[in-house]
């Protein structure tokens, strides 16, 4: 653990500032862009939007500046690279989805600080592992309660309370993440037993097995009832990382990606929207096909990026409008179209760097649990990235999952930038010892 | 776990790694073939209207028939035609929901910028990043005679065409009714949708150019054309053939009349050059039945008529309906059609823009040039990309003959049935006709002419549909002859 040794402090934040300032220009220039490319003149909008950028990405540095001196200097401005890049989409499909974005990116930034301010120290959550298992499952699963669980795109991912909805599994996912940090931290030492198994390849005993087979029927429960097909490989797959990480166990690995196929072969059989989603993915742009609805708006998703080609058609200056779900599902294919593959490489490789300064900072921290809590986090944003960009471009079947920090939704929006300043909380180490006592 | 993390690390990146191929597949190595996808029309209409395409102008290379202007919509480019349905039936429509027609269609190529010949400045301005520009195509329309012969046929059913003898050049082509292309044109869906219902459903048909695309009995204005089939098979002006009130047709009790019942004047005989002059049915019965079936057919199809409608091969610029005459085949169960079939009548059809080859081509001296529309395509830059020289059709008859039926034709302007043609000063040739197509129904009244005989600069053929303002008084001479005599007199100002 040497580098917990090392010297962290002012000296980075230097870096962090000065990143933080040009993610600032690249957002709202690509905003600027966006509204001079559309309408041909500066966005009316400019002062209100411009503002809250400013003062948001500005409250965000000065609170890491002040809460999380050591943090990684690249974290944030990558996140906000990303959130500008997808606000400046946004605003370029439409006006009314980027006044609520705004809106989200201001309360995404609020909870960002609030986190920060919050949870001084990784290990505070640790401390609260069954509390906050119990939160996350149960935000999961909120949708499903009667009378306020909604069904939106043929998955019952929300929930309604009054005129405020929200997709309660986005928030969940962090504290699925938080909860199987401080469990696994806990139990790895359990589950790294091997006790049976066939050949080489060893398991630990039924007992400690359990969560792992739990956590499949729950993905599997969230496919079912919910019809989440994204969530539930995204939930699943978190686990299954975490758990080969936490235990160093290849067998878990295995078991996963067998489970998996289980899980997916079974899905298959079992249900008409899985194996529409299949067959869409395969036949996406089949002449005999492509005009009916599911394919057609995959479809659409291929033809605005080829549209782009290497350098795009300019922001603004697209028909990224013709793409269906743009704001939400297939903004990565609206940037493609107007930004080309300059754009979305640029986009990818952004998410490589938020991803590997994620693992980075797990590799730095010198406890288990902050170490699983940071890779669940990473991994987190890597696979949702993959699943919905693999989805756009059809490297795997659609689900319908956010792209972290760049789609229109607020409840992704905000979760996205809680799981930032934890992760941001975690490259920061851990607290320095007060009189007061804490750590 | 920390070599867990490494390896987790990797394994990311190598998910990225493949997110980056299939980005730089889908977006640069596939990108052609998803363009070219038939369920991504709404992207390859955007694309096309981006170019700012090419104008169609008029043989002055000023007026512009057609010309694209910017649009504010999501559309870049609009299309706009100036003279509204004057020039419908020639350029055609561009709208985004029912494709293109006439020249709009045939010189797309050209007008999007996508033809070979264009390479050079299309490059230089992707280069340049400038927008595609298309290149302009000079017609070989003179915009005053198509003034004229709208205006000459005024609101009347029926068709002009002017050729230029020499070299197949259209000058004027004119049809009623037409329709305006621009609503067509327009980027309002329900705009273009409401229209393109209404111009289908109308029974007069807008869309189709009596001038060039519908066919018509060319009743006796035919008769050139058997004229000219006795005259290759060695029967001369001169002549003469039985005069008799009615003709008996074979193997049926019917029998073929003159136009009025009477009988043509000049006795129990009468020489080919009177009978056109009167325009005998009685004797071009007789001739064709004399000339036989194949004769006359052969002569036909030199002019440019086909057996049947579909068969065509008179090359043009935009689609052009040729006529019909039978196959002889046709007439081996039907002889009294031989002789219906030599006045212009039976299956026998044409229209205006066939009779003008017809007579320009026995103003040639018997070489019928083929009809050009199009005699030049220029590049955005003013370059000229591309020329369409004047070529030849077919040599329907020998220079002698055609100079013959040139001498008769000019007999019928003189003092036969097509005196309304005459110009003081101008040897006009020509012929009238009178088609019926129906029990009851008012004829069509056809003029077929060129002038000046001894150097034909122009020939005009006219049609007025359903007897026009004059219902069934309505003949050739009386109301076509006057609108080919205006058009003919602009001609020759010019």
């Amino acid at each position: 653990m040497s580098q917990a040794a090392l010297p962290r402090g002012r000296p980075r934040q230097g870096a962090q500032i000065a990143f933080t300032a040009l993610a600032l220009v690249i957002a709202v220039g690509a905003y600027v862009l966006a509204g001079l490319g559309k309408r041909g003149q500066v966005p009316i909008t400019l002062a209100l939007y411009g503002s809250i950028f400013a003062v948001g990405f500005a409250a965000a540095a000065l609170v890491i500046r002040r809460f999380a001196p050591g943090a990684d200097p690249a974290l944030f401005p990558t996140a906000a690279v990303l959130t500008g890049l997808g606000f400046a989409t946004i605003f370029r499909l439409s006006g009314g989805l980027a006044a609520e974005q705004a809106t989200w990116v201001a309360i995404g930034l609020g909870a960002f600080c609030i986190t920060l301010v919050l949870v001084r120290d990784h290990r505070q959550l640790d401390a609260y592992t069954y509390t906050i298992g119990l939160i996350g499952i149960v935000l999961l699963l909120l949708p499903i309660v009667p009378g306020i669980g909604r069904t939106i795109n043929g998955a019952r991912l929300w929930v309604k309370v009054g005129p405020i909805g929200f997709q309660p599994s986005e928030i969940g996912k962090v504290l699925i993440v938080v909860f199987l940090a401080s469990y696994l931290n806990q139990k790895r030492e359990l589950l790294r037993v091997a006790t049976g198994g066939v050949g080489r390849l060893r398991l630990p005993p039924a007992k400690h097995l359990m969560p792992v087979l739990l956590a499949w029927g729950a993905s599997l429960a969230v496919l079912f009832i919910q019809r989440d097909l994204g969530a539930s490989l995204l939930y699943f797959g978190i686990f299954v990382v975490m758990l080969w990480v936490a235990t160093g166990r290849l067998a878990y690995l295995l078991l996963g990606l067998l489970l998996f196929a289980l899980g997916a072969g079974f899905g298959y059989a079992a249900f008409d929207h899985v194996q529409l989603r299949v067959d869409v993915w395969l036949h996406a742009l089949d002449p005999a096909k492509v005009f009916d609805v599911g394919y057609g708006q995959l479809a659409q998703a291929q033809f605005g990026m080829a549209t782009g080609g290497l350098v795009g058609t300019g922001l603004g200056q697209g028909s990224p409008g013709l793409i269906p779900f743009a704001p939400t599902d297939f903004i990565f294919a609206a940037i493609g179209e107007e930004l080309g593959m300059l754009g979305t490489v640029g986009v990818l490789l952004l998410y490589v760097v938020l991803v590997g300064k994620g693992l980075q900072a797990a590799l730095a921290c010198p406890d288990g649990f902050g170490r699983l809590l940071a890779t669940g986090l990473a991994a987190a944003v890597a696979l949702q990235t993959f699943v919905i960009v693999g989805g756009v471009t059809r490297v795997i079947p659609l689900t319908g999952v956010t792209l972290p920090f760049v789609s229109y939704g607020g409840s992704s929006l905000v979760s996205n930038f809680v799981l930032l300043a934890l992760l941001v909380r975690v490259s920061a180490g851990p607290a320095p010892v007060r009189p007061k006592g804490g750590g | 776990m920390e070599r867990q993390i490494r390896q987790l690390a990797v394994a990311l990146l190598v998910l990225f790694v493949v997110l980056v191929a299939q980005v730089s597949y889908v977006q640069v190595f596939a990108a052609e073939r998803l363009a070219e996808n038939p369920a991504n029309a709404k992207r390859q209409l955007i694309a096309e209207y981006e170019v700012d395409r090419g104008a169609i102008l008029a043989a002055d290379g000023r007026t512009v028939l057609a010309a694209s202007r910017k649009s504010a919509g999501e559309l870049r480019y609009e299309r706009r035609y100036p003279f509204g349905p004057l020039y419908a039936h020639l350029t055609g429509y561009y709208s985004f929901v029912y494709g293109r027609s006439e020249l709009e269609q045939e010189f797309n190529d050209f007008l999007a910028g996508t033809a070979p010949q264009l390479l050079r400045q299309t490059f230089a301005d992707m280069v340049l990043g400038r927008p595609r520009r298309g290149a302009s195509i000079v017609t070989t329309i003179d915009p005053v005679l198509q003034d004229v012969a709208q205006e000459a046929l005024g609101d009347l059913p029926g068709g002009v065409a002017a050729i230029d003898p020499r070299t197949g050049d259209v000058l004027a082509l004119v049809a009623n009714p037409s329709y305006d292309p621009n609503p067509l044109s327009s980027h309002d869906p329900a705009l273009v949708r409401a229209t393109w219902t209404a111009l289908n459903a109308d029974p007069d048909k807008p869309l189709l150019s009596r001038a060039s695309d519908e066919l018509y009995p060319p009743g006796s204005t035919f008769k050139i054309v058997t004229a000219a089939a006795a005259l290759e098979n060695g029967y001369g002006p001169d002549s003469t053939w039985p005069n008799p009130s009615e003709l008996d047709l074979p193997d049926t009790v019917e029998t073929l009349e003159n136009f009025g019942g009477a009988t043509c004047s000049g006795g129990s005989e009468i020489t080919l050059a009177e009978a056109l002059r009167q325009s005998c049915n009685v004797v071009f019965g007789e001739i064709g039945l004399t000339l036989g079936p194949a004769a006359l057919a052969e002569q036909a199809w030199a002019f440019g008529f086909a057996p049947t409608a579909d068969t065509g091969d008179v090359p043009f610029d935009i689609p052009f309906q040729t006529g019909v005459f039978p196959d002889p085949s046709y007439f081996a169960t039907r002889r009294p059609a031989v002789a219906l079939s030599a006045i212009g009548q039976d299956n026998v059809a044409a229209n205006p823009l066939q009779m003008a080859l017809v007579a320009a081509a026995i103003a040639n001296g018997g070489l019928e040039m083929q009809p050009r529309l199009v005699s030049e395509v220029r590049g955005a830059d003013g370059r000229v990309v591309e020329t369409y020289e004047p070529e030849a059709y077919s040599q329907p008859m020998s220079p002698e003959n055609a100079a013959l039926l040139t001498a008769m034709m000019v007999d019928v302007v003189e003092s036969g049935t097509g005196t309304a043609a005459q110009i003081p000063g101008i040897t006009v040739a020509g012929k009238t006709g009178t088609a019926q197509h129906g029990e009851g129904l008012a004829p069509h009244a056809w003029f077929v002419s060129f002038a000046p005989a001894e150097d034909a600069q122009v020939a005009v053929a006219v049609i007025v549909l359903d007897g026009g303002s004059l219902g069934s008084d309505a003949t050739g001479g009386a109301l076509a002859a006057p609108i080919a005599k205006a058009v003919i007199e602009a001609a020759l100002d010019r």
